[in-house]
């Protein structure tokens, strides 16, 4: 009998210990455990930079060899959180920059103020904005990877074909909608063309025209992709919060930005939107809406390229930024970055920043954002970096990151909700069931609601450390 | 006890470990924790701080707490009937005596066999406002203007529901099990006293089969309480709101918001409605089911 109890607990050792074992590390070596998002293309620039790292041999304090190991890993928001609450996370994560808030908040990352100071990184070598966006509270959380920027993308062809300058975007949000009407095509019954819409709306009964045709092009859809319905406000001067405890979404811009988002229901009809809008097929695919010269003019960021290569490789397009309301406001646009972290609880920590501050290298991190056709988040580049971008518009979404009117996703710690909330407000907005001044005052009471409660809890959270 | 006893209690808990291990780490400890944590603040990054009713108090002036419960409620109170109905009448169609029954069978039951996401994405497409399958057929059948499902606030809970008639293969294979015992003596004894198809149906097949409808109509509340897969797959709770269900709300408040105390009250809060509805149809069902030979 004992010796079966012993012959079963020894199994079970035997067991544990083959799990834990780090396969690949040996007296010489650490291994840096690195989880990444991306898959594809992006993942395979990320992992050229990550064997030009692993070919220097760089060694830590002990004079081990430093080895970093990528694993492509789906959801990592979600696993991040249970390796994290497991107390068994990755040495460096590559997160969106939300998570930046949300975990530093929750005090899950490793602060890397320490590390900067002795590996002598400045924010003078960035680009204001991505600096910005690693740091809370004052402290840094994490250095960038490749960052991104959100233009105004339009296609050359369908510009010409409705009698457009296909080189000259719209300067003004006014501008906008007017070329987006002409760029409209209904198809009206019993004719065998399409008319524009912008020739249709003179006609006295073109409501009833246009619900008996067919919209079969659109020249812009606030919703189309209508992955950041939040950010409508900011190219109409909004702000979604005041960086402390007011939530502000019923400003002015926010709601005047709702009104137009309305206004393009109420023109075209929410119906016969919703039934063209069915025509599209999922975002990365060559029935894309935008993709398949279903829309002429989309806002996307720097990455649209890359899906413009690989699914309508004869596009004639271009990109410059999005037009704020009466042009009033210069360069306008959502910025966002990649952040490599360090979730606290990890092994190796001073390793995981050696690989950190490699990336953000100029060589490595030009070697990286070439690979996912992306700009540089640093302020130096180098000669040719441009030149051999394959994005012809690189330059205009790199200046739009320096751009003073770049923002990016708010760090609050409910950003999460909030989010949700205002694509909830959006809805309503848009299919006219409710007025925007309405839905935005009740996502503000909502959110200020929570806001205070979450505050009140971090705050109590802080006084018991 | 003997010696031989402890011995043999010991052996018998040494060999059912396995599963004695895996029910108090897998289901014991997180059930327990969870009832903890409902009482809690609780991010799963930080540790949990206990905040007494708190959450339960923020649920019942949660908005969106009450519209998933009515939208899980609108899904069951639909979905429960329509079930029963369909995969009974299915059952009873396969239960006939024609040629090449077992063909039939399959193709009824291999929809259970797609997985939720492949399904769902199929589905997608056949709700498709434009060039859905579904909306074609309508407008060949004379219906002009046939909803945009999914996009369609008044059309989504319904498109789901009928996407969950779809998959009710495992369902009808009970059911037809179930058809299977009735006893033909009966059946041929009606026969002989003139009774009509539906006196039999009502007399005799119905209260012969009551504990599969019993077993079946259980298995169908608790499965229809958590749906979630096709939701947030299909719609991610919209338009508007209109097909967050309670699982789907759960799972973003814990696993977005990073909530997890909030969602472990729900969950708790889930368990309890649950609970109540399968002591109420067990209560009917005293009265209701016949066990024969039981």
């Amino acid at each position: 009998m004992k010796k079966l109890v012993v012959l079963i607990f020894a199994a079970i050792l035997a067991f544990q210990s083959a799990g834990c074992a780090n396969k690949g590390e040996n007296l010489d070596t650490v291994k840096v455990v690195y989880w990444e998002k991306w898959t594809g293309f992006e993942a395979d620039a990320m992992q050229a930079v990550i064997d030009l790292f692993n070919s220097r041999k760089f060694t830590n304090k002990d004079g081990k060899v430093i080895h970093v190991e990528m694993s492509v890993v789906s959801e990592l928001d979600r696993r991040l959180l249970t390796a994290a609450a497991g107390g068994n996370p990755p040495d460096v994560a590559g997160v969106w920059t939300w998570l930046v808030t949300a975990y530093a908040e929750k005090g899950a990352l490793t602060c890397i103020d320490d590390y900067l100071r002795e590996a002598n990184i400045t924010e003078d070598s960035y680009l204001p904005v991505f600096w910005e966006i690693c740091r809370y509270k004052g402290k840094m959380w994490g250095l960038p990877s490749t960052p991104g920027s959100a233009a105004l993308h339009w296609n050359k062809r369908l510009f010409r074909e409705a009698g457009l300058d296909p080189n000259t975007p719209p300067r003004t949000i006014q501008e906008l909608d007017i070329m987006a009407e002409k760029l409209t095509l209904v198809k009206l019954p019993g004719q065998d063309s399409p008319i524009s819409f912008y020739e249709l709306k003179s006609r006295t009964n073109y409501k009833d025209q246009l619900a008996q045709g067919r919209i079969i092009q659109m020249g812009f859809l606030p919703s189309e992709p209508g992955w950041w319905p939040w950010s409508w406000g900011y190219w109409f001067g909004g702000k979604l919060w005041d960086g402390k405890g007011t939530v502000t979404t019923d400003e002015p811009g926010n709601i005047k930005a709702y009104e137009w988002v309305r206004s393009y229901s109420e023109k075209f009809g929410v119906d016969n939107i919703k039934k063209f809008s069915s025509s599209f097929g999922v975002f990365s695919s060559p029935q894309n809406a935008f993709l398949s010269s279903k829309v002429a003019m989309i806002v996307q960021g720097v990455w649209m390229y890359n899906f413009i290569d690989k699914y309508a490789a004869g596009m004639d397009w271009a990109a410059a930024p999005f037009p704020s309301d009466e042009g009033r406001l210069k360069d306008v646009a959502y910025v966002e970055a990649d952040v490599l972290v360090m979730p606290r609880g990890a092994k190796h920590p001073a390793e995981a920043f050696k690989f950190i501050s490699f990336v953000n290298t100029q060589e490595a991190m030009e070697l990286l954002c070439e690979g996912q056709v992306k700009f540089t988040p640093l302020k130096n580049v180098s000669e040719g970096f441009y030149a051999r971008n394959k994005n012809p518009y690189i330059r205009v979404f790199r200046s739009l990151a320096e751009s003073p009117n770049a923002f990016i996703t708010p760090k609050m710690i409910i950003w999460q909700e909030y989010q949700r909330e205002m694509s909830f407000a959006y809805e309503l907005v848009r299919d006219l069931k409710a007025a925007p001044k309405d839905a935005l005052a009740e996502v503000k009471k909502v959110m200020q609601r929570r806001l205070e409660r979450e505050l009140k809890m971090a705050e109590r959270a802080e006084g018991k450390k | 006890m003997t010696k031989g006893e402890k011995k043999d209690l010991l052996k018998g808990i040494l060999f059912t470990s396995p599963w004695l291990v895996g029910l108090s780490i897998f289901v014991i400890y997180p059930v327990v924790a969870s009832f903890y944590y409902s009482f809690c603040y609780y991010s799963v990054l930080q540790p949990p701080r206990f905040i007494g009713l708190l959450n339960y108090r923020d649920l019942f002036t949660d908005p969106i707490f009450w519209k998933s419960l009515w939208n899980t409620a609108y899904f069951v109170i639909f979905m429960i009937p329509l079930g029963f109905v369909t995969s009974l009448s299915l059952a009873m169609l396969l239960n006939t005596k024609v040629r090449g029954m077992a063909f039939y069978r399959m193709i009824f039951f291999i929809p259970s066999l797609v997985p939720m996401v492949a399904g769902s994405l199929l589905w997608m497409w056949i709700f498709n406002g434009e060039y859905g399958l579904l909306n074609s057929f309508l407008v060949k059948i004379g219906i002009p203007n046939p909803p945009n499902w999914l996009m369609d606030v008044n059309f989504a809970k319904p498109a789901i529901i009928i996407m969950s008639l779809w998959g009710l293969g495992q369902t009808i294979v009970i059911y037809l099990a179930g058809l299977q015992d009735v006893p033909v003596t009966l059946i041929e004894a009606a026969d002989l006293d003139g009774a009509s198809w539906f006196d039999k149906l009502w007399n005799i097949t119905i209260p012969m089969i009551s504990p599969v409808i019993y077993f079946n109509i259980i298995m169908g509340i608790i499965g229809s309480f958590q749906i979630f897969a096709q939701a947030y797959i299909m719609t991610n709770g919209g338009p508007q709101r209109s097909t967050t269900f309670y699982a789907l709300y759960l799972y973003q408040t814990a696993f977005e918001d990073f909530r997890m105390g909030y969602a472990s009250a729900m969950a708790w809060i889930l368990f309890v409605i649950i609970l109540l509805l399968t002591m109420l149809v067990q209560r009917i069902s005293k009265e209701k089911v016949y066990y024969h030979g039981g």
